[in-house]
């Protein structure tokens, strides 16, 4: 089972983005769970949400302690919060932030797995116009673990944006994602 | 329940536990729908008034100003011979409460999804059984679900047994707040026209209000004379229930292609010891049972699906088996004995012909989370006792500082 964790601000899409990931591997046959950690909802405050994936049904109902990946969607969060808790040796840490890897495993003094890093809202900020960094880092992840194909990732924005948004908008996140997937650096 | 092949023209849709259940209430596609929204029940009320406001349901929706008034309205249009529906949780319930009473002794069968969450106080918006589990005595019954899937078709099922000429008792459908409706998981939504032929048209069994060909009253006054009759029918209904409710899951199984039952027995025919617990939690014991199975260890999990009826016999029989049972129940009953589900256990349990070792442990109250290394906790305690037959204390709690 692939178990991953997000950290981000109240606001920041990071419910939608775990959300997203778990439709998209549904829509590749997955057995899917996406949930929240609901504390005070407020915007700005720092959350946890959640996502697994598994090719059987998943019956555990209690918050992942050991993923297999975390996502950090605002790396101001870095200073307070312990975001590799629970990652194992081979734990991949992506952080959205214009810094270099090495910089981010110094400052967390993380000695282990991968850590990438993608500067996710400067790529919103380019493509959509506005600071929305959570679905270019959905394109960050599947660099660095492919547990859903780019196109499954594509088709479900498709489905859920296009007539919700329109063609433009739905076009700039596709666009947001790819430009995440290619610009991500692993070190 | 286990995973069975689904029929023909079913979707799998990524839903949250509350969207499911309103997903089976636009199929179901009731006369009212009278409800007050509260957390973490809001997502029920709040898409299926935007099924009804888009016309995707013919249902009189009645956005009411209190629960105290939602059940109230329930009452009235249930008696008038509509097909009626509505949700709650926890606070919203208790301010129903003098008229949830009235509903069950009215004999109407009003569907009632409950979305598990803390009564206060302290104020408290996430998980605990404390709600539905002091509604036991009303004389509702109560269907628990392990996941979103469950609570989809428990709530469908719900409306037939319900309705069923011989029950006419209301049903409230719970699922674990936030841990299960606020999840997105796979749902599987059976073809609307499957579940619109499944629950047929409603014709009400008994005489209603609006018919002027025969006048009724409901609720009157009912003193010496009559009211320990009425009790007495009650307490007849809700036991016979408990033989006609496999007859319409046995109905809604080979229409659905699934194994829905009065409890679900998990590994439980070698085991030495056993875990009973509702809803959610069942979900994470299957797991832990699983990991300690691989370690050669014999341990089994009992999860009832229905409290009221409480399903002794199958509880009884399927407990027999094993040397030592741990309770888990997410709520307390404040009697210095035990939590509710753990006295109910225990209580049928003296009917056993070999009485094992029954322990409680209290859990997850106010959303408090449990993990799997809880659950195996509680195994290797139990094991311990299998082993040497000592019991430290019958009430432990797990997970509080």
């Amino acid at each position: 089972m692939f178990e991953v964790r997000w950290h981000g601000r109240g606001g920041q899409g990071a419910k939608t983005a775990s959300q997203f990931l778990a439709e998209a591997a549904l829509e590749a046959d997955k057995y899917i769970q996406a949930f929240p950690e609901y504390g005070p909802e407020r915007a700005g405050a720092p959350i946890r949400t959640y996502t697994r994936i598994d090719d059987a049904p998943i019956n555990v109902h209690s918050p992942v302690t050991n993923p297999e990946a975390v996502v950090v969607i605002d790396h101001t969060l870095l200073a307070s919060i312990d975001v590799t808790e629970g990652l194992g040796e081979d734990g991949i840490l992506v952080v959205n932030t214009a810094d270099d890897p090495k910089i981010i495993r110094e400052r967390l003094n993380f000695k282990k797995g991968t850590v990438a890093t993608v500067d996710a809202t400067k790529i919103s900020l380019d493509t959509l116009g506005i600071p929305m960094p959570n679905m270019p880092m959905l394109g960050a992840l599947a660099k660095v673990k492919p547990i859903v194909p780019m196109d499954s990732l594509i088709e479900r924005i498709k489905h859920k944006f296009l007539k919700k948004i329109g063609e433009e908008k739905t076009n700039a996140n596709i666009e947001g994602i790819k430009r995440a997937y290619e610009e991500i650096v692993v070190g | 329940m286990a995973k069975t092949a689904s029929i023909p023209g079913t979707k799998t849709l990524p839903l949250m536990g509350d969207q499911a259940v309103a997903e089976a209430m636009r199929q179901i596609d009731p006369d009212v729908v009278a409800a007050y929204p509260i957390t973490p029940q809001t997502e029920i009320v709040m898409t299926f008034a935007q099924f009804a406001a888009d016309g995707k349901v013919d249902t009189e929706m009645i956005p009411v100003e209190s629960e105290h008034s939602a059940m109230s309205a329930c009452v009235g249009s249930a008696a008038a011979g509509a097909r009626t529906m509505t949700a709650t949780s926890a606070n919203g319930l208790a301010l129903m409460w003098e008229i949830v009473y009235i509903a069950a002794s009215t004999r109407l069968p009003i569907v009632m999804p409950v979305v598990n969450r803390a009564l206060s106080g302290p104020i408290n918006i996430h998980c605990d059984h404390s709600d539905t589990m002091g509604a036991r005595n009303s004389g509702w019954l109560q269907v628990y679900s392990e996941n979103a899937q469950e609570a989809y078709e428990n709530t469908i099922l719900g409306m037939r047994i319900a309705e069923h000429k011989d029950i006419l008792l209301p049903i409230m459908v719970c699922q674990d707040g936030f841990i299960t409706s606020h999840a997105v998981e796979g749902v599987e939504i059976f073809p609307d026209e499957a579940v619109k032929k499944f629950v047929g048209e409603y014709k009400p069994v008994m005489p209603t209000l609006l018919n002027v060909d025969k006048p009724v009253t409901y609720g009157p006054l009912d003193l010496q004379d009559f009211y320990f009759e009425h009790k007495r029918q009650q307490s007849e209904a809700i036991k016979n229930s408990l033989a006609i409710i496999p007859e319409v899951i046995d109905e809604f199984n080979k229409t659905f292609n699934r194994k829905h039952d009065l409890v679900e027995e998990y590994k439980l025919d070698d085991a030495d010891v056993a875990i009973l617990v509702l809803s959610s939690t069942a979900g994470t014991t299957k797991v832990v049972v699983d990991e300690l199975r691989e370690k050669g260890l014999k341990v089994g999990l009992l999860k009832p699906c229905f409290f009221r009826p409480f399903p002794k016999d199958r509880i009884v029989s399927a407990l027999s088996k094993v040397k030592a049972i741990a309770v888990l129940d997410r709520a307390e009953a404040f009697s210095g004995c035990g939590g509710p589900l753990y006295e109910e256990v225990k209580s049928v349990m003296y009917d056993a012909k070999v009485r094992p070792h029954l322990i409680n442990y209290i859990f997850g109250l106010g959303g408090r989370d449990i993990f799997k290394e809880d659950i195996a906790n509680v195994y290797k305690d139990l094991l311990d006792i299998a082993k040497t037959g000592k019991v430290k204390d019958q009430l432990n709690f797990i997970g509080v500082r």
